[in-house]
């Protein structure tokens, strides 16, 4: 074995690819998971004839995809056509590298020093999640720009314009938990949530940021659906009006990729929120070196629910899309800060 | 290691920034300034400032670009209109002509000089500026509290003005 193989090494790499599999494999599990709560919440069946229960359906998906012909308008810009696609996607894998997802661990023994489980631990990595989500609105720009066509780029505009509006909101969401923390780093976050909250000497709840953070936890909740443009918030690809929106002439893996980087964002946002708000892989019964069946859990509760809203809500105009993120979660969200603030500096000061 | 990554994200930068001047499609401009900024922030990375490269991101290729972005796709401008060499070299007035040339050769002093005294210390060294997000907090709103908020009011009285600038008026 090379002497630059140092275990720590390996065990690094290890953990990348565990991430970078993980994201492809619960955005499968997601598609067919949206198939089948659709189906059930319409009272039918969903996927059912591929595999037991209709389980390998994603695979079929994929397969198929695979194989359509890439098609691409005459007119398209013939650089960002193909660029477009592959950026999108690649933020939203980026933006998951900062995301912590269990305890520090030295599997078993076998390394000397515990390493943090997440692809990189970066100690401003709130920020680094926004940066990078804020790259991916790019993706989705330009693919409405290159396309020349109309459904393309309304819908490109109008996702641009939605996720300019909603980053404000979602930043001020948790701005607050980072106030309650003392920290910029996700790791941290998490680590300060250990325990439960106590009244009166009694522990009466698990120490999550939820509890005091309720408002701001229901902000991040509403924000996060704007920015990865899901339903009842899903602008960008209304069909009524804008046929698919950005992705319109797009068909065959750069149609995937698009639709693979929109299930990884709302992983990415389900697992922002249990890191912030649902104390991460802190839970009671397991073991902490099992913390991340916990993380797992409580991020595909928060991506039922999503699913769950798609299929229960209607789509809103978009002038009451605006005005809502403008006139009521903004002002809300400053509400919600400014309230932490105050608290904080009483409580600590 | 660090070397190395310093002079791949210092050409990036230089070259992208060039190129955005040398651009005729302003779409293609706006997204190599993206990628300049892109490379200003893994060099603010590797001076051990995060957090400044995480809020260049953020504000510039993120807020600004987007907006930037915006307008370029709603105005539809596919390419520069093409001014013809002659028209280009005597557009302007006798003296805006004389006073941009003054100007050019000013900066170049400047730049000059500047390079001059520009000390060559190795990066990442000790005695580095305060990175942390405490240190830059408690500077900027202790130490440079005025300054700040003065910022802040000024950038206010910019968009009110461009705002009465733009509007139409109703009659």
């Amino acid at each position: 074995m090379p002497a630059f193989l140092t275990p720590e090494l390996i065990a690094h790499l290890t953990v990348i690819v565990v991430v970078f599999f993980g994201l492809q494999i619960s955005a499968a599990v997601l598609v067919y998971m949206e198939r089948k709560v659709a189906g059930f919440i319409q009272q039918r069946y969903g996927p059912y004839l591929v595999g037991p229960y209709g389980l390998l359906q994603p695979l079929a998906d994929i397969v198929k995809l695979v194989f359509k012909e890439e098609l691409k308008p005459k007119a398209a810009d013939k650089i960002l056509f193909y660029v477009a696609p592959v950026l999108s996607a690649t933020a939203a894998f980026a933006a998951f590298s900062v995301v912590p997802f269990g305890a520090d661990t030295d599997f078993f023994g076998l390394l000397s020093h515990p390493i943090h489980l997440a692809a990189a631990d970066v100690n401003v990595g709130l920020l680094v999640i926004f940066a990078i989500t804020s790259m991916g609105v790019y993706g989705i720009v330009l693919a409405g720009w290159s396309s020349n066509s109309k459904y393309s780029l309304l819908g490109g505009l109008r996702s641009s314009a939605q996720m300019i509006s909603y980053e404000i909101s979602y930043g001020l969401s948790f701005a607050a938990v980072i106030m309650l923390a003392g920290s910029l780093s996700l790791r941290e976050i998490v680590d300060q949530q250990a325990g439960s909250w106590h009244l009166f000497g009694l522990a009466v709840a698990p120490r999550w940021y939820i509890f005091p953070q309720l408002f701001g936890f229901l902000i991040y909740l509403t924000a996060g659906v704007a920015e990865t443009n899901r339903a009842p918030f899903d602008f960008p690809e209304a069909e009524q009006e804008l046929v698919a929106g950005y992705h319109t002439e797009y068909s065959s893996m750069s149609f995937a990729l698009f639709f693979l980087a929109e299930y990884v964002n709302m992983v990415t946002v389900s697992a922002v929120a249990t890191d912030l708000f649902l104390g991460g892989w802190h839970g009671p019964f397991l073991p902490e070196w099992l913390g991340w069946i916990w993380f797992l859990v409580k991020v595909f509760a928060i991506l039922f629910f999503y699913i769950w809203m798609r299929w229960t809500l209607p789509r809103y105009r978009y002038d009451q899309l605006m005005e809502f993120g403008w006139k009521w979660l903004l002002p809300a969200a400053v509400i919600n800060l400014l309230v932490t603030s105050a608290v904080v500096i009483y409580m600590g000061g | 290691m660090d070397a190395l990554l310093f002079w791949i994200l210092a050409a990036l930068a230089v070259i992208a920034s060039l190129l955005v001047i040398g651009q005729r499609n302003p779409m293609y401009s706006v997204l190599l300034l993206i990628v300049s900024f892109g490379a200003l922030s893994g060099l603010y990375v590797l001076l051990g400032a995060p957090f400044v490269a995480a809020i260049q991101i953020i504000i510039y290729a993120g807020a600004i670009m987007v907006l930037f972005l915006f307008v370029v796709m709603l105005l539809n401008a596919q390419h520069e209109s093409q001014v013809a060499g002659s028209e280009a070299r005597f557009s302007g007035g006798a003296f805006a002509r004389r006073f941009g040339a003054a100007l050019a050769i000013a900066l170049a002093i400047e730049l000059g000089l500047a390079i001059r005294q520009l000390q060559a210390t190795p990066f990442g060294g000790e005695g580095r500026p305060a990175s942390t997000v405490r240190d830059i907090g408690l500077r900027l709103f202790r130490d440079y509290s005025f300054a700040f908020e003065a910022t802040s009011v000024l950038i206010l009285v910019a968009m009110v003005g461009a705002i009465v600038l733009a509007r139409k008026e109703r009659s």
